[in-house]
């Protein structure tokens, strides 16, 4: 019953939706404050319809009723309750409702925050909003219906994917879709903007912290997939330019480049148009990515559900939403004014520069995510694209942008003084230099990109550092002046400060687990031993145990240092018996400086066990500068200037933070 | 702040390159999800054409005699199926199985995966068995063998031995047709 009562939810959310999409729309045309103000109760109304349906699903996988057909393919009474509930997106229906979900909350939550904005742009933010909810919700019941029943119901459930009955696995979709989602948002304002036809400071004010926020939030989900990928699959990989994760990785390059951008409109009132085109491709590389991941036009590891009628519902989606939206641009865009010039040398022209390397470095992600299919359609041929196309193109362009990365902070907006801004950053270049030297030192030798890429992680660092100790004057002035000017500079100065920096660290992760990574693989009995990177480790025992939900073969492992024993390792091997899948859990002992991985494999006849030895050196970075930069983002969020609704107080704040 | 608006005239067509890049994929990518017969999961089995592998082993049923390779490819088309009780969707296509066995005359042989014998019989005992001779594929080398990567699968041998299909996941209802199509061409 509950099953139904959700479906019925979900229906009523379409109708809402709707008349979300149409009222305020006609309202802010006739500029009628009363079919305007519609707007707002529609879209809390529509969140919490999706909300009501989203609960009915929840109950479903949590009292196992496998009379819904997502639950019995899905799940099985034997599951952890936790793997009961977050099993709800763990599939094509249950996730397409949580992104509608997460849809309607943004929308709701303009709804709520904006009652400063105009009241056309808000209205028509809305409705915007509204538009793709009920394009979403149509999806969903037309195509995707995950309360669909089941007649006889079967006794037990399929059970879940065991690799996907994971904690961290189970937060990446929420997060991620908050991120895809997010961009919505920005999507809405850019469509508004074009309507009303201006495209100015305050406009940028009100976008640019739900652009963070999708930012930030779809960092953290990137993050923790790559990082899951890592521990799971058990081969210790961590990226695999897989076109799911391309899918991600797309609109979170075009998505930095709009943070960015949005701030140029913010201060100086210029790059309108490509602003607003950004906010446009970026939310529409979002839906993009869920066409690759739903269609099953690309084969992928892990693609959801193969269904082209699916595929065209979406990409029909995208075609009304982005092709509107650019339809617009191009009648539109034209009439928005130029803003102030600026000097080649600039802080606008660093931007640029930035927009410039990431837009090229999007569209190689996309030329490469893409190129299979069309090798296909021309050839016949299948071919796969993978790490060397990326290593070729995608790597060269993010060179020049991560040396430029250090430098753009130091500039002036309008114009600035080139040489003057290398001569700040003459410290953190000797000390990039010197870490260079060290890490050839520790590491004894190296590839010379690597040598590089540790160069321009140091690079990145030591800007983040230099950045902060030019804007509190550190060294020139009095330490209390210092002190003073730090805790008087906006979050948002200490947010770019911690983005750039953990990007830093990202890259020396990167670099350093791509080029020092050691690896031993070999057939063990119990009381052999295997070295890797210095680490000695003997196989104590192998013996059976049982979990919840499954049978596993747990390895014992003694690690050696030098000689004396330093901990134990218990790498598994997972039997799910429901679901007739194995699944290998590594043992990962992490460390500031690498991490040692140990896989156990399957026995032979002889009862020797294959195992999997690797050093990972700096691997722990990579997530670490991801959430560091999240953080960032998250900081600036917090920023009083970028409070939803705040632009006349601020004016003040931000002519300061230009200064300083 | 100060806003130096320059009122230069732009051309007009700029403006629509995004918009023309836009519909050029979204254009190509409709062609393909479209074009007929193209399936991105298939993968074509390297034994198709090939001589069936062995089935040869002991059988799931008690007192029945071991299950022999010449009950493969002797005196016409048979369906090589590959099912386990805990399997979902092998109950599923086992009515489709069972009509195809009883109603038109088909011989199955079944390949039970890595199943405990008496959940194999119980799966049996619960949905009737339409299989000619069901071998015990305890430890998943004659699945190996075959190539299977998920159940349930069939495979079709002709009068010679010979491989000429292979069908992943259940035989639904609407698929049986087509099937038969391919078994009597195989005779």
């Amino acid at each position: 019953m509950t099953a139904e009562l959700g479906h019925y939810a979900l229906v009523l959310a379409l109708i809402v939706a709707l008349l979300q999409s149409v009222v305020p729309m006609v309202g802010a045309g006739r500029r009628d404050d009363r079919l305007m103000g519609f707007g707002g109760p529609c879209a809390m109304m529509q969140l919490t319809l999706v909300a009501a349906a989203f609960l009915a699903l929840v109950n479903a996988y949590v009292t196992s009723d496998f009379s819904l057909r997502v639950v019995a393919e899905n799940s099985h009474a034997a599951k952890p309750l936790l793997y009961k509930v977050t099993g709800t997106w763990g599939n094509h229906e249950g996730s397409m409702l949580l992104w509608s979900l997460i849809l309607a909350a943004y929308g709701a939550a303009v709804a709520w925050f904006g009652d400063r904005l105009p009241a056309t742009l808000r209205a028509r933010v809305i409705a915007i909003q509204g538009m793709t909810g009920a394009g979403f919700l149509a999806f969903i019941l037309f195509t995707s219906n995950p309360f669909e029943r089941l007649d006889p119901a079967p006794i037990a459930g399929r059970g879940l994917n065991p690799v996907l009955q994971d904690l961290a696995l189970a937060i990446h979709p929420p997060m991620l879709y908050l991120g895809y989602v997010g961009f919505s948002i920005a999507f809405a304002f850019a469509v508004a903007a074009l309507i009303e036809g201006k495209v100015d400071a305050a406009w940028a004010r009100w976008v640019r912290p739900w652009t963070l926020t999708a930012w930030s939030c779809l960092a953290v989900g990137i993050a923790l997939g790559s990082w899951w990928a890592y521990y799971e699959l058990g081969w210790g990989g961590w990226w695999f330019w897989d076109p799911v994760e391309n899918a991600s990785l797309m609109p979170w390059l075009l998505g930095t480049a709009l943070v960015h951008c949005v701030v140029v409109v913010e201060r100086r009132e210029t790059l309108k148009a490509w602003t607003i085109l950004l906010a446009i491709l970026t939310f529409g590389l979002s839906l993009l990515g869920t066409f690759l991941v739903r269609s099953g036009v690309l084969t992928s590891v892990h693609a959801f559900a193969v269904d082209p009628g699916r595929g065209l519902f979406v990409l029909l989606l995208l075609a009304i939403a982005i092709g509107g939206g650019l339809t617009l641009y191009a009648l539109r865009a034209s009439s928005l004014r130029q803003g102030p010039t600026f000097a080649l040398v600039s802080r606008e022209g660093g931007l640029v520069l930035n927009n410039l390397l990431l837009s090229v470095a999007c569209a190689t992600v996309l030329l490469g995510t893409l190129y299979p299919l069309l090798a296909e359609a021309i050839s016949n041929d299948r071919v796969s694209v993978g790490p060397p196309f990326y290593a070729a193109t995608f790597v060269p362009l993010m060179i020049p942008m991560l040396v430029a990365m250090a430098v753009g902070p130091m500039l002036a907006w309008r114009k600035a003084d080139l040489a003057a801004a290398l001569g700040r950053l003459g410290v953190a270049f000797l000390a990039s230099i010197a870490i260079v030297a060290l890490g050839w030192y520790v590491a004894g030798g190296g590839p010379l990109m690597a040598l590089v890429g540790i160069g321009l992680a140091a690079w990145l660092v030591m800007g983040a550092l230099t950045d902060f100790a030019e804007r509190v004057a550190l060294f020139r002035r009095p330490l209390g002046v210092s002190l003073r000017r730090a805790a008087g500079l906006p979050r948002s100065a200490y947010g770019s400060m911690l983005a750039h920096g953990g990007l830093g660290l990202l890259v020396a992760g990167a670099v350093a687990a791509s080029a020092w990574k050691a690896e031993s693989v070999q057939m063990m009995r119990p009381g052999e031993t295997a070295t890797v990177a210095g680490y000695t480790l003997r196989l104590e025992e192998v013996t059976r145990e049982g979990g919840p939900n499954y049978v596993a073969d747990v390895a014992t492992m003694t690690v050696l240092r030098d000689g004396a024993e330093i901990a134990v390792m218990t790498p598994e091997r997972r039997f799910y018996p429901v679901e007739g899948q194995s699944t290998t859990e590594a043992a990962i002992r992490g460390g500031v400086f690498g991490d040692l991985y140990a896989v156990v494999g399957e026995p032979d006849d002889s009862g020797a066990w294959v195992t999997r030895i690797y050093f990972e050196p700096l691997v722990g970075w990579i997530w670490v500068g991801a959430l560091v930069m999240a953080a960032g983002g998250a900081l600036s969020l917090s920023d009083r200037r970028a409070r939803i609704g705040a632009p006349a107080r601020s004016r003040a704040a931000a002519e300061l933070a230009v200064e300083a | 702040m100060e806003t130096v608006e320059t009122k230069r005239r732009r051309p007009l067509w700029p403006v629509a390159i995004p918009l023309a890049a836009f519909g050029g994929v979204v254009g190509f990518l409709a062609y393909m999800l479209l074009l007929d017969d193209r399936d991105p999961t298939y993968l074509p089995s390297p034994l198709i054409g090939k001589p069936a592998p062995s089935v040869a082993g002991p059988s799931l049923l008690e007192g029945a005699g071991d299950v022999t390779d010449g009950m493969v490819g002797a005196g016409g088309p048979v369906l090589v199926n590959f099912f386990a009780s805990w399997c979902l969707p092998c109950r599923v296509e086992h009515p489709v199985l069972t009509e195809i066995a009883r109603e038109a005359g088909v011989t199955l042989i079944g390949v039970n995966y890595k199943d405990a014998p008496d959940a194999g019989r119980a799966f049996l005992d619960e949905l009737g068995n339409p299989y000619a001779a069901i071998v015990a594929d305890q430890t998943g080398a004659i699945s190996v063998n075959w190539g299977v990567t998920g159940l349930p699968e069939t495979f079709v041998v002709d009068a010679d031995g010979t491989i000429v299909y292979r069908h992943f996941g259940p035989i639904l209802p609407e698929q049986r047709d087509e099937l038969m199509a391919i078994v009597e061409g195989a005779s």
